[in-house]
């Protein structure tokens, strides 16, 4: 019957209708097993991975750019949507605290601007060596008086009133300017990186994804550190006023919302003449070079706005988690699973990126379960059979297996489905 | 004079040790990178690997070394050093192999690499645990304290065994490494692969051997760094992931594919690591009586705290990337 | 029995053809030279031989053993030696380095061949603990004959080896190839400068679109009008 439906319509989008039959059977197992609450829950978390997920398919499918640090963009946008979704701390702000902290600042200005302008010396005469050994200097020094002025406010600033607190904002402009850092910060390593190598992009963007939760969970005068800020704000009314069922079917409905505009915007681009230009420079860049375009700028345009997409997406994410814990950033939760839903969906899909980053989610999320009774099985075998004693931290070792899984199945789908589950559509003008 | 020996311990002697380290691990990913051309992010994990045999060997004959009169890890270094060659040999066949002959992009087999990252992660982990071992199982590890002559400083200039064996080791690595890049017949055709892919295999130089006997160089020092760098710490399951930015850093200053400038890079980072954690106003003391009353010298003057020392290889690689993208020894590429 | 023996030879890269069926056949005494505009297929057909292109159609015979698509490596045993367009040099290595790996596949020999090629190129032996990457054009595509007659091939292809050399040089070159070729070794060679190696040569190839347009000797296709107005600029 199926093959007569095809014959009928040889244009129906085969790939996609099995792929989001797939997503709708793993979703209707997830409700019917494990009820609305928590279904809803996972399927709203699913959400914001793919936003997420659409900001790395346009680095890596649209740019061919490899964002080896969406777990750092992914922290920028959390840190943004809980220091502008907190409520003041008017403790702190009716503290003396707040002039010394702009003073530091203030101090720091001039610190750079003195080293900028030490930097120019060579247009008075003096050497450029010289120049560059003086600047050196000075900006070592510049950096350890700024240390040692900034040190005490911020401890006090921990002693006294615990930390900054937020600026009492809605939840969604902490995560427009999340999106606005991340961007900033991709501009930066952009910049740097993608003139050069591939290579050296993940290199870097690996590393500054660890400088910024290094200095998220050390930055206690700012984040709380290690010890956490929650409950966090959400823009729609919380789980305390419309019980957890329709609280999170609200906030669904808020990243739907925001999944259906990134996508027609997505969408529009990729057909318009910037999209085509994109592409065309990832295909063949010396062709595309040849023809006069702007390479550099283009590749820093798609760098950048995969970044900003990453920080709402992230943002979105630690608004609805409740807290923000710096140490819960992970690379494998935060940059590897969402290259696998990348990889998997079809890069440069945004369809394809978006079923995929649904169906990853849903089987990473039950394969925990499914991971702990294999390792039981195994155990209760072991034992049954060898008297072999099973060690105890049994759960942990499960979760490292689902560490390899995911190891796996990059491996495996870079080699035999290089394109994903559903490839990006080139058409072919005849 | 106490704090000329605290600046030896904890900064000198520190940084050679940080820096070997990190050589031996940059020369492991720069050779890798000059005849395959892609930045092999699971050579960090090969490093656990290597340690972790160790480790397990040591443990099932914690007494043989007692009886050579050396250190009993140091004794299962080689067979671990063929163990981890075994191991880069087998992923190479099994999965970056398939993606080169296919002909894709380079990038496309780093994101490989990353995912072999994660497998070999999570079987450590799965076998070993994430808690942090003692390599040294029966042994103690010996500390050696030398006295300075007179009474110039009452405290004694610290070294241990394991950061002797280091340096000795990373000596003789660069020896080695020398010798057989320009005196053997393979290691030559491991240089001409390096300058020019197409003529060696023109030449009817085996190309899959030389990539052969780069995953098994690669593997030897990554098993060596590994094993020394637990030896001298602990073994620990995320010690890789530290290693990561430092190694690639120093391999892009040293410039990508020379495996002198590994070495040079490795110990540029070691040491620019170490100073800038080190806490500079011990140095101060002595003369804080030269200074005036009102210029008190903070009790902590350190460039960076320890916490942000991952900061410190990251922006070294920044500036490099800025200034000189193809590294202080002019790489093969940029 | 010819030394290389072609027959509608088919190939190209990822599976599009861009030889049509070429024949080519040399034997130990000749040098083929072959010409033809941009895109004829006159390097593909070159690379073909040595293995580096895939061949999809057609036979390549050397000594009438087929080696259609057959390891580089293994070519080289057979007595084949492959000079390259560009980068066809080792450059940071040694001069001596360069000629050794030549030699990779017999290392015993390596000492007598040296004194044999340091012989042929004087230049080369001054310059032998010089990188290579540091030497003139015209030394450098010593360096590159050199490397490639370590093995003493009964068969040598040259991929353009006066590209970028100036009119002295390439004269020079053009030498070289007529008395290795009265070595011995059997030559095949794609030329931009059709006119002046068309003279040295005794089988002249004129490839167009993959195919073969004309065969030759090499003076006879010199004084053929039709030729000379299409491919020599008149």
């Amino acid at each position: 019957m199926l093959a007569k439906l095809f014959d009928k319509y040889p244009d129906l989008p085969l790939r996609e209708l099995v792929v989001a039959a797939l997503v709708l059977v793993a979703l209707l197992f997830v409700f019917l097993s494990q009820g609305n609450a928590y279904s809803l829950r996972m399927l709203v978390e699913a959400a914001c991975y793919a936003i997420i997920a659409l900001g790395l398919t346009i680095q890596w499918g649209y740019g061919g750019q490899f964002n080896a640090g969406v777990m750092g963009f992914v922290a920028l946008g959390g840190f943004c949507a809980m220091s502008f979704s907190m409520p003041v701390n008017t403790e702190f702000w009716n503290s003396d605290l707040p002039g010394r902290l702009g003073q530091t600042f203030l101090w720091g200005l001039v610190g750079i601007a003195l080293v900028v302008a030490v930097s120019q010396v060579h247009r008075l005469g003096v050497p450029k060596k010289l120049r560059t050994i003086l600047t050196i200097i000075l900006a070592l020094i510049v950096w350890m008086v700024f240390r040692s002025l900034f040190d005490p406010v911020t401890s006090a600033i921990e002693s006294e009133v615990d930390f900054v607190g937020g600026l009492g904002m809605p939840a969604w402009i902490g995560w427009l300017m999340g999106g606005l850092l991340a961007g900033v910060v991709g501009y930066f390593i952009g910049h740097i990186c993608l003139g050069l190598r591939s290579d050296y992009l993940a290199i870097a963007t690996l590393g500054i994804a660890e400088i910024i939760k290094a200095f998220l969970k050390n930055a206690d005068w700012l984040t709380r550190g290690t010890a956490t800020v929650s409950p966090l704000p959400w823009p729609t009314p919380g789980p305390g006023e419309l019980g957890f069922i329709w609280a999170r079917s609200l906030y669904l409905v808020i990243t739907a919302v925001m999944i259906v505009a990134i996508f027609y915007l997505l969408q529009k681009a990729y057909n318009a003449p910037w999209g085509r230009m994109i592409r065309a420079i990832r295909d063949n860049e010396i062709s595309a070079r040849a023809m006069g375009k702007n390479i550099e700028k283009r590749r820093l345009e798609v760098f950048v706005f995969g970044c900003v997409l990453i920080g709402i997406g992230g943002g979105a994410l630690t608004s609805f988690n409740g807290i923000f814990d710096a140490t819960g950033y992970l690379p494998l939760n935060h940059t590897f699973l969402v290259l696998v839903m990348v990889i998997l969906g079809g890069p440069g899909n945004n369809l394809g990126t978006i079923l995929g980053a649904l169906l990853v989610y849903i089987i990473w999320v039950m394969s925990e379960p499914l991971a702990l009774w294999i390792m039981q099985l195994f155990a209760d075998l072991g034992s049954g059979a060898f008297g072999w004693d099973a060690p105890d931290n049994l759960s942990s070792r499960a979760l490292q297996a689902r560490v390899f899984v995911i190891g796996l199945l990059i491996v495996l789908v870079l080699r035999y489905a290089p394109k994903g589950l559903m490839p990006e559509k080139l058409k072919h003008i005849s | 004079m106490n704090e000329l020996v605290f600046f030896i311990n904890k900064a000198l002697i520190s940084g050679a040790v940080a820096g070997s380290i990190y050589a031996i691990g940059a020369v492991g990913v720069t050779l890798v990178f000059s005849i395959m051309r892609f930045a092999h992010f699971a050579h960090a994990d090969q490093m656990t690997f290597g340690a972790l045999i160790v480790f397990f060997l040591t443990a099932l004959f914690p007494g043989a070394g007692a009886a050579l009169g050396i250190p009993t890890p140091l004794l299962m270094l080689p067979l671990a050093m063929l163990a981890t060659s075994v191991l880069a040999i087998g992923i190479d066949k099994a999965f970056y192999k398939p993606l080169r002959e296919h002909g894709v992009k380079p990038i496309v087999i780093v994101i490989a690499s990353l995912g072999v990252t994660l497998m070999l992660q999570g079987i450590i982990r799965l076998f070993a645990g994430t808690s942090s071992r003692s390599l040294y199982i029966e042994e103690s590890k010996a500390i050696f304290r030398l006295d300075l002559p007179g009474d110039l400083a009452s405290r004694p200039l610290v070294i241990t065994e394991p950061q002797i064996l280091l340096i000795v080791f990373t000596i003789l690595a660069v020896f080695g490494l020398h010798l057989f890049l320009n005196r053997t017949r393979m290691g030559k055709a491991m240089r001409a692969m390096s300058d020019n892919p197409d003529l060696a295999r023109v030449s009817g130089i085996d190309t899959n051997k030389v990539v052969m006997v780069t995953w098994v160089l690669a593997g030897c020092l990554a098993a060596a760094a590994g094993t020394f760098l637990s030896l001298d710490v602990s073994l620990s399951p995320d010690l890789s992931f530290f290693l990561l930015l430092p190694i690639f850093a120093a391999a892009i200053v040293g410039g990508v594919g020379h495996p002198y400038g590994a070495i040079a890079g490795g110990f540029l980072v070691g040491y620019a690591e170490t100073l800038s954690v080190f806490n500079w106003s011990v140095l101060l003391r002595p003369i804080n009586h030269w200074f005036p009353e009102w210029m008190e010298i903070p009790r902590n003057l350190s460039l960076v705290g320890t916490e942000y020392k991952i900061v410190v290889p990251f922006f070294i690689l920044v500036v490099v990337l800025i200034w000189r993208p193809t590294g202080i020894f002019k790489g093969k590429v940029i | 029995m010819s030394l290389l023996n072609a027959t509608q030879v088919e190939g190209g890269y990822g599976g599009m053809n861009i030889l049509k069926g070429v024949d080519m056949a040399i034997d130990k005494e000749d040098i083929g030279v072959i010409v033809g505009p941009n895109g004829a297929g006159k390097s593909t057909m070159l690379k073909a031989i040595f293995g580096l292109v895939e061949v999809n159609g057609g036979d390549i015979q050397l000594r009438g053993q087929s080696i259609a698509n057959l390891a580089p490596n293994k070519l080289v045993e057979l007595g084949m030696g492959f000079i390259p367009q560009e980068k066809n040099i080792f450059p940071s290595m040694t001069v001596e380095e360069n000629l050794e790996m030549g030699a990779y596949i017999k290392p015993q020999e390596t000492a007598r061949m040296l004194e044999k090629i340091y012989g042929f190129f004087p230049p080369l032996k001054e310059k032998r603990k010089q990188p290579a990457g540091e030497l003139s054009g015209g030394q450098r595509q010593m360096v590159a004959m050199g490397r490639a007659l370590m093995t003493e091939p009964t068969l040598l292809l040259l991929d353009e080896p006066t590209a970028g050399l100036s009119p002295l040089y390439m004269q020079e070159i053009f030498d070289r190839i007529v008395e290795i070729n009265k070595a011995g070794v059997g030559v095949l060679m794609v030329e931009q400068n059709a006119k002046q190696a068309l003279e040295i040569a005794t089988k002249g190839f004129v490839l167009a679109s993959g195919q073969n347009l004309y065969t030759d000797s090499g003076h006879n296709l010199l004084n053929d009008p039709e030729v000379a107005k299409s491919f020599l600029g008149g």
